[in-house]
């Protein structure tokens, strides 16, 4: 893409796969970076879910890029046409990178509405049938400092057929080449960054097709679509993955879709993908659960080899449903289900737990209140649990990303992954 | 006894401070009048309480179940709060008094500095559960959590208020509709005044907790007077003029309102509960009236009205869907610095936080209105604040409500 500011530095490769570093030139004027591996800020039309600028900004480190979606968007196209000034000043935005995407990955939409000219996305009216002109013409009025072209990912269900997948494939490139001629005509997109979207379902010809032909365009780097959390066989996934990344370009960044679970992090990590979405954290909030997992990697031997505190004496029944992904049918309504990565503040043990939700944690939540608050938050129905659990969720959810760097950064990465699934023998 | 703290009084602190020192040990609540208005009964005053000093007139929002509704204890001690209140029968039956006793108190509980109002369960447990049945002895009812049967008695209330740790709590009244009519009113006026004293008597930390009286009587001015003649010999910190916020012609409102102010003590606050919306605010304080609360500025951002200067804004109605502008282009409130109500009826679509940008706003709001009139009075020109308040708030002299008029010309304010 001429002219295009985004770049990828990378400062380690591990094992020939895992990358650390840093993508540079984000903005319009180039000013911001962000760290990979990393996640983007998860937003509900800019809007961290349940919080405002005031219980956003507790938390330091955010990351520099805030991710807005298609499907929470394209309903007010016409207020930001007569706004003019683009999304992020609509939002109240200050200085932050703006990514766009087609769907919001915390919301999986109904199927099969998608042709070949089109793709729907769910806002709050209902079904909004997108062409590319109606794609492009959104950017032009979010005026994202980046965008996913617009993509048919529509193969994660159970039996999609091999058919159904090479056209996802192939309606895929063609609505990116027409992105690409539009953006490039288009002076409102001048600057502005465009990823291609890799699709192919579980099928791994499919995959590396979609992967060598998308590499071929001009884009800033590649999104991975339809591997979301639910749709296959772990194994599958990071088998698929391996494939794709060998195809891309070293230098561009890769942003896996749909997949924020810590243990499938790592997991896509090694296979060699440097961006997520943060919507887990949401999604833990939303069942009223807060993430405890250790990601601890520091090299104090008492630490070492001790059970996360906040995961004592917990419910061990629980733990088997991060396995339920493994076998039997594939459905993003798992995705819903409590991981064993959090604690159910909902549950009477916390009634009379003076605690912090995690011992050490520095956020807002854990500074000021305890487990029995949140308890107690929650069994009324108090709209101030989910203030609360989204700043504490979110602050230990880019703190294990800040660990995943570091562990990078010291060849500590089997470590965080036995911290991460606490030392259980699991295999990723 | 705790430290106090200043927390934006007017006063200045080393004064503030010798005065608390000298009081401190006699009393947990001290009044000191600021500013009188010579024209209307309003004052201003400093209330100084074990949390810290309150600057009344003021509004109290209302945290029923231990949290203001989204809003955290920094974003409330951000707009400028110094009180609020929780909610004896809700935290009652949930988390329970013995739970919050091990968390030191609401205040250990929530995490709230500043300064707590509890009431005593009466007006919930009449309003919000069927089959209540008053007796001497307290209010029997069936708890909608698990249908046991319950007794809240004078004694059962302040216990869980003394368990609340509240630096204000209420007594414990026979609660009756201002609709009602008949002998049931003068009974629960008596019985007011009975279940007053065993309230008085219960309280085990008279040195840390101020309890205040309920002045009843309906809308019965003969009835209102001989409750204001029996509790007034009541040696309590402040006195509350309940029974007035439920339904019941303005018109008799602020008679009984006035009525209660002229033989309520000048050196005890008086606390209009339920009482909340702006108008009725401006002319409660012209009555006398120090302090309020109201769940409406609350609960009514919830539901996406924004309150102004000039009424209300339904931020989710199509017509703010490309204005611009925020709420109040004069509001300091952190939404209204950063968002416009296009933005905000957007987001009210996709996410909660629209809410919480709302309940910050009529907050700021209602503080920010008690503010101003505390300062009209201090500077002696509440009634000019009157006036120009009422131009603001109704498009013509005409839509002035009639109860506004005649209360207001009853303290020698004449609107147009």
């Amino acid at each position: 893409m001429a002219g295009s500011k985004m770049k990828l530095e990378l400062s380690r490769v591990v094992q020939g796969r895992s990358r650390l570093g840093v993508l540079k030139g984000l903005g319009r004027t180039g000013e911001h970076s962000l760290e990979v591996p990393g996640c983007l800020l998860h937003t509900h039309v800019g809007t961290v879910p349940h919080l405002t600028q005031d219980t956003l900004h507790t938390l330091s480190n955010l990351p520099s890029v805030t991710q807005v979606t298609l499907s929470n968007i394209a309903e007010h196209q016409e207020v930001l046409e007569e706004f003019k000034d683009g999304f992020r000043k609509f939002a109240g935005l200050h200085d932050t990178v703006l990514y766009c995407s087609l769907h919001d990955p915390a919301t999986p939409c109904p199927t099969g509405y998608t042709t070949n000219k089109t793709v729907s996305v769910w806002g709050s009216g209902g079904r909004i049938e997108l062409t590319v002109a109606k794609f492009m013409a959104l950017q032009k009025t979010v005026q994202p400092d980046w965008y996913q072209s617009m993509a048919d990912g529509e193969t994660w269900q159970n039996n999609t057929s091999r058919k159904r997948v090479r056209k996802s494939v192939d309606r895929t490139l063609a609505h990116l080449d027409e992105c690409l001629l539009v953006h490039q005509k288009s002076q409102e997109l001048e600057g502005v960054e465009m990823f291609g979207v890799v699709e192919g379902g579980d099928i791994l010809e499919e995959r590396v097709r979609s992967a060598r032909e998308t590499a071929k365009r001009p884009v800033a780097g590649f999104c991975l679509d339809g591997l979301q959390t639910g749709s296959m066989d772990r194994a599958l996934r990071t088998q698929l993955i391996t494939a794709v990344t060998k195809e891309l370009p070293e230098d561009k960044p890769r942003l896996l879709q749909g997949v924020g679970r810590p243990d499938e992090v790592l997991a896509c990590v090694e296979a060699g993908v440097d961006l997520f979405e943060s919507f887990f954290p949401f999604q833990v909030t939303e069942r009223g659960c807060a993430l405890c997992f250790s990601f601890d990697i520091s090299p104090d031997p008492e630490l070492a080899g001790r059970a996360p505190h906040a995961v004592l004496g917990l419910d061990e029944e629980r733990d088997t449903v991060g396995e339920t992904q493994q076998n039997g049918d594939f459905n993003l309504d798992d995705q819903t289900q409590m991981t064993s990565f959090e604690i159910n503040l909902k549950d009477k043990s916390y009634q009379d737990d003076f605690r912090p939700l995690v011992e050490g944690c520095g956020c807002y939540c854990c500074k000021n209140h305890q487990r029995a608050y949140l308890h107690h938050l929650l069994v009324t129905n108090e709209l101030l649990a989910g203030v609360l659990l989204m700043i504490h969720n979110t602050a230990h959810y880019h703190a294990f990303f800040g660990s995943l760097r570091e562990a990078l950064a010291n060849d500590k990465l089997d470590l965080l992954k036995r911290r991460v699934l606490r030392e259980r023998g699991r295999q990723i | 006894m705790a430290a106090t703290t200043e927390c934006g009084a007017d006063a200045s602190t080393s004064e503030n401070m010798s005065l608390k020192k000298a009081l401190s040990a006699a009393s947990p609540l001290t009044l000191r009048i600021v500013a009188e208005c010579p024209v209307t009964k309003a004052r201003a005053c400093d209330l100084i309480l074990p949390h810290c000093a309150v600057s009344a007139p003021v509004f109290m929002p209302v945290g029923t179940q231990g949290t203001l509704k989204g809003i955290t204890v920094d974003q409330l001690e951000g707009l400028g709060c110094q009180i609020c209140l929780g909610n004896t029968y809700h935290l009652g039956m949930r988390p329970g008094p013995d739970l919050i006793e091990k968390a030191s108190g609401l205040h250990g509980f929530m995490n709230w500095k500043r300064n707590l109002l509890t009431d005593s369960g009466g007006f919930q447990m009449v309003s919000l559960v069927e089959l209540s049945e008053v007796t001497e002895e307290g209010v029997k009812f069936k708890s909608p959590y698990d249908g046991k049967e319950i007794l809240l008695s004078p004694e059962k209330s302040i216990s869980i208020q003394n368990s609340l740790g509240s630096d204000i709590m209420m007594q414990l009244d026979d609660v009756v509709s201002s609709t009602v009519t008949g002998p049931r009113v003068e009974e629960a006026m008596h019985r007011s005044i009975r279940w007053l004293d065993r309230c008085i008597a219960a309280n085990k930390n008279p040195d840390k907790q101020n309890l205040f009286a309920i002045i009843q009587g309906g809308l019965n001015a003969e009835l209102r007077k001989a409750c204001l003649d029996e509790m007034t010999q009541r040696d309590v910190p402040g006195f509350a003029i309940g029974g007035l916020s439920g339904g019941e012609e303005k018109n008799d409102f602020w008679r009984m309102v006035t009525l209660s102010t002229d033989h309520l003590p000048r050196q005890k606050p008086r606390y209009l509960m339920g009482v909340g919306y702006a108008v009725d605010l401006v002319v409660c304080v012209a009555l006398g009236c120090d302090m309020f609360d109201c769940v409406f500025p609350t609960r009514t951002a919830r539901f996406g009205s924004a309150l102004v200067p000039w009424g209300s804004l339904q931020v989710k109605h199509k017509q703010y869907a490309k204005d611009f502008q925020p709420i109040d282009p004069d509001c300091q409130c952190p939404t209204c610095k950063r968002h416009s109500r296009a933005y905000l009826h957007a987001l009210f679509k996709s996410d909660t936080a629209a809410m919480h940008h709302i309940t910050i706003h009529n907050i700021a709001y209602q503080l920010t209105l008690m503010r101003s009139v505390r300062q009209s009075i201090v500077e002696g020109r509440f009634p000019e604040f009157i006036r120009t308040f009422m131009k603001r708030m109704f498009p013509s002299p005409d839509h002035y409500p009639s109860w506004a008029v005649d209360a207001l010309a009853s303290v020698n304010v004449t609107l147009e």
